[in-house]
């Protein structure tokens, strides 16, 4: 039998992070996604073996700012696609307003360290969104487009080809295949 | 931590698109660390060695595992270990329903490959520019599939 989940890492993610620091008895507080501030200082120890246990997890402590402020744009993006209620304004602003710096210097720093502006992300990034939501089934293509501010389907649709050489009714035909496919895969091996 | 550069292994058996694909991974901006390999056999035996590190992409041409490509994925996909590991399979005589075939049964990534160096390298820093942001952005692999 095989069971397909869906993981909400932003949840997911916190939780574990609150976890952790609870397990050190560190005392500290949750700020925005992915920052965490300490009442007090910690000690180099406490540092090594708390940044040690969140790698078992794949969680890193961001020591350099420049990667700081990249992950804070990445985030900022995450949460303009996310919401529900869909933010009207454009994602330079409200990355820009967020995170009080000029858009120009964001999106040089974000072009240096990650190789992709920030526009190319923000599309690689909703077309993420999109496959989830396919997988999902629990929205049509035309709620799809709606809910991440495409115009209309014909548009979620050519820029999802764009990015992936499909279009999204490809893309949900071929991991429903994969899907089936991976199934009597197992059952066949288990079967010799 | 995430390392700053990526891990490929190519296997290619024509000397001259091994060179092109060599000189392509030398120029990318994207730091990569890539094994160039002429036969399945030695991809499959380097894969198979505990303490080397899994790459983050494995590019492979269709002709080597025409013949054997539903066990040589099979096997791919069933180990664990290569559960965050892409899978490019690219030709230059690709038909669609191919394409759609290889990415059923577990390729990540099917490429038509151009005939020619600059579109080849086009095509190859774009696949290299989505693995980076898969990399050092935690996307999804499992909904990782691209026609290209």
């Amino acid at each position: 039998m095989k069971m397909y989940v869906k993981f909400d890492f932003n949840t997911l993610c916190k939780k574990i992070l609150d976890e952790k620091l609870r397990e050190h008895g560190l005392k500290y507080r949750l700020l925005n996604f992915g920052e965490v501030e300490f009442y007090e200082s910690l000690t180099q120890e406490q540092h090594i073996t708390f940044k040690k246990n969140l790698e078992d997890y794949g969680i890193e402590i961001i020591e350099n700012q420049k990667a700081a402020l990249v992950q804070k744009i990445k985030d900022a993006i995450v949460e303009l696609i996310s919401s529900e209620e869909g933010i009207s304004v454009k994602a330079s602003i409200y990355i820009s307003e967020k995170l009080n710096h000029s858009y120009g210097y964001l999106s040089n720093l974000f072009s240096e360290i990650t190789h992709t502006s920030i526009e190319n992300f923000l599309i690689i990034r909703k077309i993420e969104f999109a496959k989830e939501f396919i997988i999902s089934k629990k929205l049509s293509f035309t709620e799809i487009a709606y809910r991440l501010n495409y115009s209309s389907v014909a548009h979620l649709s050519t820029q999802f080809k764009n990015t992936t050489g499909m279009t999204p009714s490809q893309f949900q035909k071929i991991i429903a295949l994969r899907r089936k496919f991976s199934h009597t895969n197992e059952q066949y091996l288990k079967a010799v | 931590m995430i390392k700053d550069y990526l891990n490929i292994i190519l296997v290619e058996e024509d000397e001259g698109k091994r060179i092109f694909f060599e000189n392509i991974f030398k120029d990318s901006k994207i730091a990569i660390r890539a094994n160039v390999l002429h036969h399945i056999q030695s991809a499959l035996q380097l894969l198979a060695e505990e303490d080397i590190p899994v790459p983050e992409i494995l590019w492979i041409s269709k002709d080597l595992i025409e013949k054997c490509a539903s066990e040589f994925l099979s096997e791919i996909k069933e180990d664990i270990k290569f559960n965050n590991m892409i899978l490019v399979i690219y030709s230059d005589n690709f038909k669609n329903e191919d394409k759609d075939e290889f990415l059923v049964k577990g390729a990540n990534i099917v490429m038509e490959l151009p005939d020619n160096y600059n579109d080849m390298k086009k095509i190859v820093n774009e696949i290299i520019a989505i693995n980076w942001q898969y990399h050092t952005s935690g996307f999804n692999r499992n909904n990782f599939i691209m026609k290209l």
